[in-house]
């Protein structure tokens, strides 16, 4: 029985870990890239989870059809504010990108509240995917095992992309360092923003698959910004394996914590987080 | 030697010179008295205000001046308001005695915490105060039988201050007690970013590397004024504690953290008064428009936010110093 309890919250809690590695690995990699702190990630999070609702509720798309637009239009309008705002605080210090990206934040919860109310907005997902399966007497649930394979499939792709690909080759150098780089003609400026749009839609498919497990309202952004920041700044900038075994502790921790001691809440996961930064300013797989 | 002396001595003229009181400041002083004869049904904001900014200029001393950001300063707010309203409810309700007992035990948490925060930078430096703030939130939330949880501290009796100024509905009391406390804070906070410390606070700001070099110990000194700041932001919350008599759970929470950092930032950071200038602005504004839906008071933070980053990094009192800069 209690195996059965710990399998079951193991479960959950790497279904919820690969959740945030989705919406949070995008940041990892372009804090990476350009030391960027970009609070506003977890708003193109959001975006995607509107996007994807409406999509499906206003225009008929299939969920299948909605994840790729909610992607699509983060990806989109990220690269429309870091080509006209963001890039203008490249050179600044950490609080001025701070202080502007959660303005950002700010004015975004604002517009959702206003243009969807402040509501859970409700998400319909095919059939197939609502039930749960069995196996050896313990149920998991379909949606959670979809989220599994999905980050899986991500996470491969991002990890062939990067190492096996002339533009992962680019990224990567770019990442080490950025000067030598542009020195031997790599065009940084556009590689990060193309890194920027996949990192950004990244984030906005993860807002779309989130919004069957922890729901959307305008407070999306500045909710999950929290996890997105825990899980990029323990798991080391710019390490994609990093973020993922920082995905998956903190989302085990998290869902371990409210199913077992629901009475001290997320304190475990804050001062995880504490303990952490305490020991390793860098992050668990940082290199600088 | 005696060039070293001259030139020291060159150096602790100029000091002098930048903590001699300008002649707006003195206006400016006289003027927070104006709230009492003009506006006394303003006074309980009036006093807010002073707390307010009493609580900014304590940020202002560890982000503008040593440059240490952060997300997680209503920690020590919060901390300071539960020692003053837990020792008030444990039968001692003198107000003064209150308040140095609160800014002492929140300056003792401030230089425990110190010690985590010199030892990191950048992002890890705004998760880890980002970090203790949640912490702290959700541990005063699970430890209800001190601080009554989600219904917060009720009951806090506090004395007449001197055993004769009693805190009256009306907040003349309260009000002159947060101005008094506001102006000593200033006042000690000009001393010290007019000192010698507060030049090497600065030169750590400017550039961190070179600082060990000329043989500054950093890590001290960015102990020492994170440690004050905590005992001023302490001071603040009991404050707060104590002349509205009650302690609630968002004393500790994330908003007030970024409110305070949004009015520093407003007013214009490494300035003190632009802490009190922004605690001005945005509690007056917040006032005036308090029959707006949060939401949308936050979109105009927001945008608030980025037009200052954007236009006048230096916030409106370096706006206004630079304007007149220009004239002259």
């Amino acid at each position: 029985m209690v195996i059965k309890q710990i399998a079951i919250v193991l479960f959950d809690g790497f279904a919820f870990g690969m959740l945030l590695f989705v919406l949070s690995v995008g940041l990892s990699v372009t804090l990476g890239l350009m030391n960027f702190i970009n609070l506003a990630h977890g708003a193109f999070g959001m975006l995607g989870g509107y996007v994807a609702v409406a999509s499906m509720q206003y225009l008929g798309l299939p969920f299948f059809l909605a994840l790729p637009a909610a992607f699509l239009a983060a990806a989109a309008v990220s690269v429309i504010c870091e080509r006209t705002l963001f890039r203008r605080l490249y050179r600044s210090d950490e609080l001025n990108q701070v202080l502007f990206t959660i303005g950002l934040v700010f004015v975004a919860a604002a517009a959702a509240a206003y243009v969807f109310g402040t509501s859970q907005q409700p998400i319909q997902v095919p059939s197939f995917l609502r039930g749960s399966i069995e196996f050896s007497g313990m149920r998991f649930g379909a949606y959670r095992l979809f989220l599994i394979v999905v980050a899986l499939v991500i996470t491969l792709l991002l990890v062939f992309g990067l190492e096996l690909t002339r533009f992962g080759a680019q990224v990567r150098a770019s990442v080490d360092n950025q000067r030598t780089a542009q020195g031997l003609g790599l065009d940084v400026d556009t590689i990060f923003a193309i890194t920027f749009a996949l990192g950004s839609g990244l984030a906005g498919l993860g807002g779309a698959l989130a919004v069957e497990i922890v729901g959307l309202d305008p407070s999306f952004g500045f909710h999950y910004l929290v996890y997105v920041l825990i899980v990029v700044s323990v798991g080391g900038l710019g390490s994609i394996a990093g973020s993922f075994f920082a995905a998956a502790l903190l989302g085990i921790c998290d869902v371990a914590g409210k199913y077992l001691v629901p009475e001290i809440g997320s304190f475990l996961i804050y001062l995880l987080l504490v303990a952490i930064l305490f020991v390793r300013p860098i992050g668990l797989f940082g290199r600088r | 030697m005696t060039d070293a002396t001259a030139a020291s001595s060159e150096s602790f003229r100029w000091l002098q010179r930048r903590r001699r009181f300008s002649v707006y400041e003195i206006a400016f002083w006289l003027a927070t008295v104006v709230p009492f004869f003009v506006f006394p049904t303003y006074l309980t904001l009036a006093s807010q205000i002073a707390i307010a900014a009493l609580f900014a200029i304590s940020v202002d001393l560890i982000l503008g001046y040593a440059g240490i950001i952060t997300l997680g300063h209503a920690m020590l707010f919060g901390i300071g308001a539960y020692t003053a309203g837990l020792i008030s409810k444990a039968g001692w309700g003198e107000p003064l005695t209150g308040l140095l007992l609160a800014g002492g035990f929140a300056g003792l948490v401030g230089f425990v915490v110190s010690f985590i925060i010199v030892r990191v930078r950048h992002l890890a430096l705004i998760m880890i105060t980002l970090g203790l703030g949640l912490l702290s939130y959700e541990l005063a939330n699970a430890m209800e039988w001190l601080t009554g949880g989600t219904d917060g501290l009720q009951g806090v009796d506090i004395w007449p201050i001197f055993g004769t100024f009693k805190f009256d509905l009306w907040g003349y009391t309260a009000y002159g007690y947060a101005l008094i406390v506001l102006f000593i804070g200033l006042l000690l906070s000009r001393k010290l970013v007019h000192s010698a410390f507060g030049l090497s606070l600065r030169g750590i700001r400017e550039n961190l590397k070179r600082m060990p070099a000329i043989g500054s110990n950093y890590r001290g000194h960015l102990q020492k004024i994170y440690t004050i700041s905590a005992a001023m932001a302490g001071v603040a919350g009991a404050l707060l504690a104590q002349t509205t008599s009650t302690v609630s759970l968002d004393t500790l929470s994330f908003q007030r953290s970024a409110d305070v950092v949004v009015m520093l930032i407003l007013g214009g950071t490494g300035r003190l008064y632009g802490a009190i200038v922004g605690a001005i602005i945005f509690m007056v504004a917040r006032d005036q428009l308090a029959d707006m839906n949060p939401q949308y008071w936050y979109f105009w933070i927001g945008l608030l936010l980025m037009f200052v980053v954007l236009v006048t990094p230096d916030g409106i009192l370096g706006a206004l110093s630079r304007l007149a800069r220009i004239r002259e």
